[in-house]
């Protein structure tokens, strides 16, 4: 078999998984689950500095930036100036080129919002970013994004933090299938079979978060969605049977007694 | 003497100083943050160079956990 390399804008990733680092108790659990699952990328947020609390430890202290990529998204931004503000800071912060943006347009289901989405992403695009964006699973705007830049597709499964799983395999299919930009599996991931399925489906990648830290015992789910993910690629590689309507032996009738 | 707001808080400072002296203050590595002056991001080398003045709005921003 071909060597099955996973690439994002010309960056080679040893993992189909990407993980989130909000929600853990501390940043030494974060830094635990993040090696249990085996990520080599990892999504960081862009925060005002505690300047009252000079001792408050860092993130950086715990996950090294220059073993593991770090991913600057846009989290609990509502707007296209708001998403650019912060995703230039990060640029400058250690010259992160490679981005996640997420707009979102509405609190309570953090749906994001595609008008401001697609605004940002082709001002981004123009000003060298490679941006990875958190979209609708609607096949049209998805490849909408694809044409104005996007370096990935990462439509939602369900809402954000929801754990819902994959809610329209339809929709996800068909973004699969036409788009030509990694289709990275973004939110709703809410337990490791969630993650193989979406693999089966043919994603190329899975981002998950609150389905690691929310569980009761995060490292040992990191290291579940670690083999759920290769699980469910290499199922999609090896091509699934036919289903069938009826039952099929699967014992010869030959020499029965 | 200039009064500035860092972070969104009023902050008074007694000198005259620099961006790369305010991340002194605070023991701030400029490795691990970016700072906005004013609305516009200020280049890591312009640290030295950038002097606070009265009424400054400054933003020291850093990577924290999130998915």
């Amino acid at each position: 078999m071909k060597k099955d390399i996973f690439k994002i804008a010309n960056q080679n990733l040893k993992s189909r998984l990407i993980v989130g680092t909000g929600k853990y108790k501390n940043f030494k659990e974060t830094a635990q689950a993040v090696k249990a699952s085996g990520a080599d990328m990892v999504t960081v947020a862009v925060r005002r500095v505690n300047i009252l609390d000079k001792k408050k430890p860092l993130l950086m202290d715990y996950l090294n930036p220059k073993k593991i990529k770090y991913l600057p998204n846009t989290a609990g931004c509502f707007t296209s100036d708001e998403a650019l503000r912060t995703l230039r800071l990060a640029r400058e912060m250690g010259g992160w080129k490679m981005v996640k943006l997420e707009v979102l347009g509405d609190k309570k289901t953090l749906y994001p919002d595609m008008i401001e989405t697609i605004k940002s992403t082709k001002i981004l695009v123009k000003e060298g970013f490679k941006v990875l964006v958190y979209c609708t699973d609607d096949p049209l705007l998805a490849k909408k994004l694809e044409d104005i830049g996007a370096s990935a597709i990462m439509p939602l499964a369900s809402p954000i933090g929801s754990g819902l799983g994959i809610q329209n395999k339809i929709n996800i299919s068909l973004i699969i299938k036409q788009s030509k930009v990694p289709v990275i599996i973004d939110a709703g991931i809410g337990t490791a079979s969630d993650a193989t399925i979406a693999m089966e489906l043919g994603c190329d990648g899975v981002l998950v978060n609150s389905a690691i830290a929310k569980a009761k015992k995060p490292l040992i789910m990191a290291q579940s969605f670690k083999n759920a993910v290769t699980a469910g690629r290499l199922s999609f590689l090896s091509g699934r049977m036919k289903k069938n309507f009826f039952a099929t032996a699967s014992s010869p009738k030959k020499g029965l007694i | 003497m200039a009064k500035i707001q860092l972070n969104g808080k009023k902050i008074n400072i007694k000198q005259i100083i620099t961006l790369f002296d305010l991340l002194k203050k605070y023991k701030l590595d400029k490795k691990k943050v970016a700072i906005e002056l004013n609305g516009t991001i200020v280049s890591k080398p312009s640290y030295k160079k950038k002097i606070i003045k009265n009424n400054d709005k400054v933003e020291i921003v850093h990577f924290i956990g999130g998915g």
